[in-house]
């Protein structure tokens, strides 16, 4: 693309003609964290400290600091997170190729499904009925599962029962299935991890996780707005926090889709 | 007789709120033994190892053998009132808007006189017995009780000057999550406290005990998540000025001590927890209560903290949870000094292992949680200041002031 086409896009951008969509929710300390057994090390929680508000610690300025887990609020999975991708090349997000963090995606919306059962879980069939609709889902595409998860309340959104949660996700065939027939750049999902509420007893353990990182590709998670997205056509722009040797972070998820000028 | 006291009405919000007045706090380091016995709720005289004789006030020398061997001792309780006087106009600021405010000579049957503030129910020529109180400015001071219990006598007025007892107060229990936070709330309510607000963090989580926490009466449930300072001051924003009594039943209990941990990420949540969660509940609540202490019948009258008991010596099977009680207790201190002018309370419940899920693996002996509820209402409703509940921290107080060295050798054994 020359220059011309990169401001036609910045100025498709300023007219509308190109809408952004923000999939990201407020980085806040009430959002929900993925939560593990109380003898494992927990992820912190997002915590905001006022260091100055205009008054005696700072008169004429304002600002925080921050303490945070990598995975809290809408986060970022690079390979390096589980032991699947412990040994790849460049697997970290300091690391990782930052052309990556510019890809189309592929909206699967299950959100009628999910809403009936809680522990829907993707398959494939159920992405093939959506290929014959919108075609094969092309490589280096994200899948973003939509549920409409994230329009729910957060007890319900965390929906955790006295045998784990209870959230829709991947089956482990269909991961699989994903990375090595698809070859897709990541897969995103609205609920707090990639994988299901109960994906622990899959078989292998969180089979996204497993086979996402295990091939190199990258995790979204706590996405919201999903709703406003195409099944096809629109652009994510996915950059983590270059935090040094990270397995992933807190991030502005951005989407961009044909707009309606 | 006393007349129960009533229900107080909504204040009317053309007047101004009282501030908090004093009374005299000067007070020898001798007397400083009348203190501690107040502060534990023991009623403890100096007496002569030579003679034997009881005395008082507190002095240096046997007013019998002058001998300097003079030691507090628990002594008998009992006395007589030999006369009683009642002050109408004190010269005093903090008395005068107290009066008329009754005081009386009391003959001890072990000895000495005490000149002690005085029950209602108390009659001159009649049997009294004696406790060591802590006043508004936290000093200890005699109190004649009847010898027998009378109609509504926790309703005194005087007594209540002495107490923070939770009748029509309003209180606030920092985590409902937990089985002590829990049975605090039911203990607060049956002694009478008007509203129980009761602290939930992470509301997204279910837990224990829940559905009957919800349908408490004069029980209500609030988001608080003490590690999180915009929570804990949006609650204050909301409450802050109805809290009479803050009772912070935070609980975070992690084994091990410092070489088989990993990182500091352990740690770090136990002071997030325990310490930070502490600063900045007192940040929020402490200012409005220090200046809510002589609010009329629910005035701003204690903060409850409950600690472990190896806050006081080191355990380390449990050992950098038990440093994070450390410094919490010594945060206790911080507040109880800047808490004073308010004339409020600062209570801390002592208390060894507990009965719950993280001392699973302790042998018994271990405190049940309806225990500690059970001590923080008495102390309360007493006055104390420092309480130990069950027979570890008993135990572990007891050796402390025998031998510190010992009980860290054995602790650590």
């Amino acid at each position: 693309m020359d220059s011309n086409g990169l401001m036609q896009f910045a100025g498709a951008v300023a007219s509308g003609a190109v809408r952004v969509v923000d999939l990201t929710f407020t980085l806040s300390p009430d959002f929900p964290v993925i939560v593990l057994p109380p003898e494992f090390g927990q992820a912190a929680p997002v915590r905001i400290q006022q260091i100055s508000r205009y008054d005696a610690s700072g008169p004429a300025w304002y600002w925080n600091n921050l303490t945070f887990g990598e995975h809290t609020g809408t986060h970022f999975d690079a390979p390096i997170h589980w032991f699947t991708g412990k040994d790849l090349p460049n697997n970290a997000v300091d690391t990782l190729p930052v052309r990556d963090m510019i890809a189309p995606a592929c909206v699967i919306d299950c959100s009628a499904q999910a809403a009936k059962d809680a522990d829907f879980l993707l398959t494939i069939p159920v992405i093939e009925a959506w290929e014959k609709g919108h075609g094969r889902i092309p490589e280096r595409h994200w899948v973003l599962l939509r549920t409409d998860w994230s329009k729910k309340g957060w007890r319900d959104y965390a929906n955790l029962k006295d045998d784990g949660a209870h959230t829709p996700g991947p089956d482990a065939a269909v991961m699989r299935w994903l990375v090595e027939e698809r070859g897709v750049i990541g897969f995103g999902t609205e609920t707090i991890g990639t994988d299901a509420g109960q994906a622990g007893h899959f078989d292998p353990p969180y089979p996204a996780h497993h086979f996402l990182h295990g091939g190199g590709r990258y995790g979204l998670q706590c996405l919201c707005n999903l709703d406003q997205l195409p099944p096809t056509g629109a652009v994510i722009f996915a950059a983590p926090l270059k935090i040094q040797n990270g397995s992933g972070s807190p991030l502005r998820v951005l989407a961009l889709v044909p707009g309606q000028v | 007789m006393i007349e129960p006291i009533a229900k107080p009405r909504r204040k009317n919000p053309l007047k101004r709120t009282r501030l908090p007045t004093l009374p005299p706090r000067a007070r020898s380091r001798a007397s400083h033994g009348f203190t501690r016995a107040a502060a534990e709720g023991r009623f403890m005289l100096q007496r002569c190892g030579a003679c034997g004789t009881f005395c008082y006030p507190a002095r240096d020398a046997c007013p019998t053998c002058l001998s300097a061997d003079l030691v507090f001792a628990d002594a008998p309780r009992r006395g007589m009132l030999l006369c009683e006087t009642t002050l109408h106009v004190p010269a005093d600021v903090h008395f005068r808007e107290r009066a008329p405010w009754r005081v009386g000579l009391v003959a001890m049957e072990c000895g000495p006189r005490l000149v002690a503030h005085l029950h209602a129910d108390c009659e001159e020529g009649g049997p009294v017995v004696m406790s060591f109180q802590l006043d508004k400015s936290g000093q200890a001071v005699a109190f004649a009780h009847p010898e027998r219990e009378t109609p509504n006598m926790t309703d005194d007025r005087q007594w209540r000057e002495m107490t923070a007892d939770p009748k029509f107060r309003r209180v606030l229990v920092t985590n409902g999550r937990s089985i002590v936070g829990q049975e605090t709330v039911a203990a607060l309510k049956a002694a009478g406290a008007s509203i129980v607000f009761v602290g939930v963090a992470e509301p997204w989580k279910p837990f224990h005990g829940e559905d009957t926490l919800r349908t408490l009466e004069g029980v209500e449930i609030v988001p608080l998540d003490i590690g999180d300072e915009k929570s804990v001051a949006d609650l204050a924003a909301d409450i802050g000025g109805k809290v009479d009594i803050l009772v912070n039943t935070t609980e975070h209990v992690r084994a091990g001590g410092l070489l088989d941990r990993q990182g500091t990420s352990i740690v770090r949540d136990e002071i997030d927890q325990a310490y930070l969660g502490f600063v900045q509940l007192a940040q929020a609540f402490g200012p409005a209560m220090r200046m809510r202490g002589s609010d009329g019948v629910n005035s701003a009258a204690a903060w409850v903290n409950i600690l472990s008991v190896y806050a006081l010596a080191n355990w380390p099977v449990f050992g950098a949870y038990s440093a994070s009680q450390a410094a919490c207790l010594s945060l206790s201190h911080s507040l109880r000094a800047e808490l004073r002018p308010g004339g409020v309370k600062v209570v801390n419940v002592f208390t060894g292992p507990l009965d719950i899920e993280w001392f699973q693996t302790v042998p018994p002996p271990k405190v049940a949680p309806r225990a500690v509820a059970a001590a923080i209402v008495s102390a309360l409703k007493r006055g104390l200041e420092d309480v130990f509940v069950g027979d570890v921290a008993e135990d572990i107080r007891q050796r402390l002031i025998a031998n510190p060295k010992a009980v860290e050798r054995e602790l650590g054994a």
